[in-house]
């Protein structure tokens, strides 16, 4: 059992790469481990220098960053830039991602259903409890919504999901805000909780009459029934990448401090308005000057080689005009010597 | 080897002092093990001490933010700061009712039909079958509750309970609500299968400990085997039996994963146990990774403690019950 483990760790850790005295190390969301994985893969064939990134959820990551145990922490949930100035850290966004609704109604397909901010707000607060409710009605004249109780997912554990989900909904809707507010975790008043994206895809999928939330790249992944949206701007969009990267393009990130842009509910006729962006901490006077060095290297990899393989995993890339900022930043506030 | 031999090579006056010098050093080495085992021994209650002040001093922050309210309320509100353990403490007793309401007899029942009425060339087979349950690990039984157990709960046993119980004025409260296969009577019964092992192996190990005298005086006199069974074995084994039943419960109540998937993990207390609830090793599972430092993480150290005392009156109560038996029997 022991040597077991012992050996799909070292697996795990030869497959994320370890070579460089030291190793770039990081922890934190487990949202964008996938593409930080594929980035270090091809990062380690083309420098020869491994990262170590522990996916243990946005909270420890920050936790971690804090403790000093780590280069970098990972979050999607930015913290003020208050918060940055107090602990001496920097912060940047990596990569974006879209979030969607995903329901499971036998008869609907995906893009057939067209739900507005203030409607999700009050399924997910259980004001609505029925598919056929007036405001789904008015939204989807051409639908035939049947007579079923709505089942809502949502998930269980601390999530950065969660995070900019609760962000969009207290942004559209003042009951929710006020009542219920926004976190990696909340106190919701109705529905089922399940374990991680993936949990509350399969409960979704297994569920007749359920909606829940999911990343983009579940919902692909599982061919579960997506919603459209409703933007700021009053249109119906579609989740595709275009209109992720229409929320990020309109964004206002040159004038945010420590980049705390949250991508949900961004202006625009394209702009989807669950897009959510996950950061990157790291000290500005580091203790391991190498090793922020190292790690800041690795991260203009990514930026400047690292978009086609985000794309290739239903990730969005960052705009150029953003990662000029970020590399500005850099230059500017993290001690290189 | 030498120490024997040179007594016997040596005058006969210098033997006292060697007898007694052999005697120190068996005296010195008897010391020297009581001293390890007794070391080994005050380690469990020296770890079991640190274990409990660590989690009262985790814990503390919140029991005095909250004082009482903390274990009345059942409000989980993260960004609100406000943090109470009733829907987690309440979804852990009544999972742990319903699992050994089920369990137990079956459990119990199982022992008795190996020990007592099973052909010989079944008992092999059932025995083995039941200790290979017992080693499953509780993930895989999450795992077959979510895709295998919960939707036949959603699809046939819940939408039956609703139409029949659920009708009955009273009780119908009970079981109330859309039949969405999650719930707290769901994990009851994912409990139930996990804790059978447990009461079955070790109530069959001690069945087997009742002298076949007693047992055949019994049916000599013309008792029948359920009269046996009520009469001569349980009575002979019950401590046994109530340990058992203690280990069963003792996993009941601490189980994390396997209730985590199936419960539904809502932070609220409904009448219906076909709703959706929580216990408190769920809550920790699934929140403690992410938590931040503060109210929050002590709120939830505070729950594992709240689930340590549970279990600690758990083994008190079982202990006294099994004190009152030992008089009763001694009348």
């Amino acid at each position: 059992m022991f040597l077991r483990s012992f050996l799909s760790a070292a697996l795990i850790a030869a497959s994320v790469g370890c070579a460089w005295a030291g190793d770039i190390s990081g922890a934190g969301a487990t949202f964008p481990f996938p593409i930080y994985a594929k980035w270090a893969d091809a990062y380690k064939k083309a420098t020869g220098n491994g990262l170590n990134y522990q996916s243990i959820g946005s909270g420890a990551g920050i936790k971690q960053i804090k403790a000093k145990t780590v280069t970098f922490g990972a979050t999607d949930a930015p913290l003020k830039a208050k918060d940055l100035e107090e602990a001496g850290l920097e912060q940047w966004p990596m990569v974006m991602g879209g979030i969607v609704p995903v329901v499971n109604l036998s008869g609907v397909k995906s893009g057939e259903l067209t739900i507005d901010g203030p409607t999700l707000a009050k399924i997910f607060m259980g004001k609505i409890t029925k598919w056929n409710d007036p405001a789904l009605k008015a939204l989807n004249s051409k639908a035939s919504l049947p007579d079923l109780a709505i089942a809502v997912v949502h998930r269980a554990d601390g999530s950065g999901t969660t995070f900019n989900f609760t962000n969009y909904l207290s942004k559209v809707s003042s009951d929710w805000n006020s009542a219920i507010g926004v976190a990696t975790s909340v106190e919701w008043p109705v529905g089922i909780g399940a374990k991680g994206n993936d949990g509350v895809a399969n409960n979704v999928a297994g569920t007749n009459g359920a909606i829940g939330y999911v990343e983009y790249a579940y919902a692909k992944q599982n061919h579960l029934t997506y919603a459209d949206m409703i933007n700021k701007a009053g249109k119906a969009v579609a989740p595709t990448m275009e209109a992720f990267q229409a929320a990020a393009a309109n964004a206002d990130w040159a004038k945010a401090p420590g980049f705390y842009v949250i991508l949900t509910d961004q202006s625009g006729d394209e702009s989807w308005p669950l897009t959510a962006a996950t950061f990157i901490l790291m000290y500005k006077k580091p203790v391991d000057v190498t090793a922020s060095n190292e790690a800041l290297k690795f991260f203009e990899y990514c930026y400047d080689k690292g978009g086609d393989m985000a794309k290739a995993l239903d990730y969005i890339p960052m705009p150029e005009n953003v990662v000029a900022l970020v590399k500005k930043a850099w230059a500017t506030d993290i001690r290189q010597k | 080897m030498t120490a024997s031999a040179i007594p016997a090579t040596e005058t006969s006056g210098s033997l006292p002092s060697d007898r007694s010098a052999a005697l120190g050093r068996l005296k010195f080495r008897d010391a020297g093990f009581r001293f390890m085992t007794f070391g080994a021994a005050s380690l469990v209650l020296i770890l079991l001490l640190g274990v409990a002040i660590s989690l009262f001093i985790g814990a503390w922050p919140a029991f005095r933010h909250f004082g009482l309210d903390f274990f009345i309320s059942d409000s989980w509100s993260p960004p609100k700061e406000r943090f109470g353990a009733a829907a987690a403490i309440y979804g852990t007793v009544v999972t742990s009712i319903i699992a050994m309401l089920i369990g137990v007899p079956v459990g119990l029942g199982i022992a008795v039909f190996l020990t007592e009425l099973c052909p010989p060339v079944l008992r092999r087979p059932i025995g083995v079958a039941i200790e290979l349950l017992a080693g499953i690990p509780s993930i895989i039984y999450g795992i077959w509750g979510v895709y295998y157990f919960k939707p036949f709960m959603q699809a046939y046993v819940q939408p039956f309970l609703i139409g029949t119980l659920g009708a009955i004025p009273g009780i119908g409260v009970l079981f109330a609500g859309p039949p969405l296969g999650y719930g707290i009577l769901t994990a009851g019964l994912v409990l139930a299968v996990m804790i059978l092992p447990f009461v079955t192996a070790i109530s069959r190990d001690v069945f087997e400990t009742v002298p076949s005298v007693l047992k055949e005086a019994a049916y000599g006199v013309g008792a029948t085997t359920f009269e046996v069974v009520g009469n001569i074995v349980i009575p002979y084994t019950r401590v046994g039996v109530v340990g058992g039943v203690m280990l069963a419960l003792g996993r009941a109540l601490g189980e994390t994963m396997a209730v985590t998937f199936v419960i539904g993990n809502a932070t609220k207390i409904s009448t219906s146990i076909l709703s959706q609830g929580t216990t408190i090793s769920a809550m920790i599972a699934n929140q403690f990774a992410d938590a931040d430092p503060g109210l929050f993480t002590s709120s939830l150290l505070a729950l594992g403690f709240i689930l340590f005392i549970i279990t600690f009156i758990v083994l008190a109560l079982a202990r006294w019950m099994l004190s009152r038996l030992e008089v009763k029997a001694g009348r």
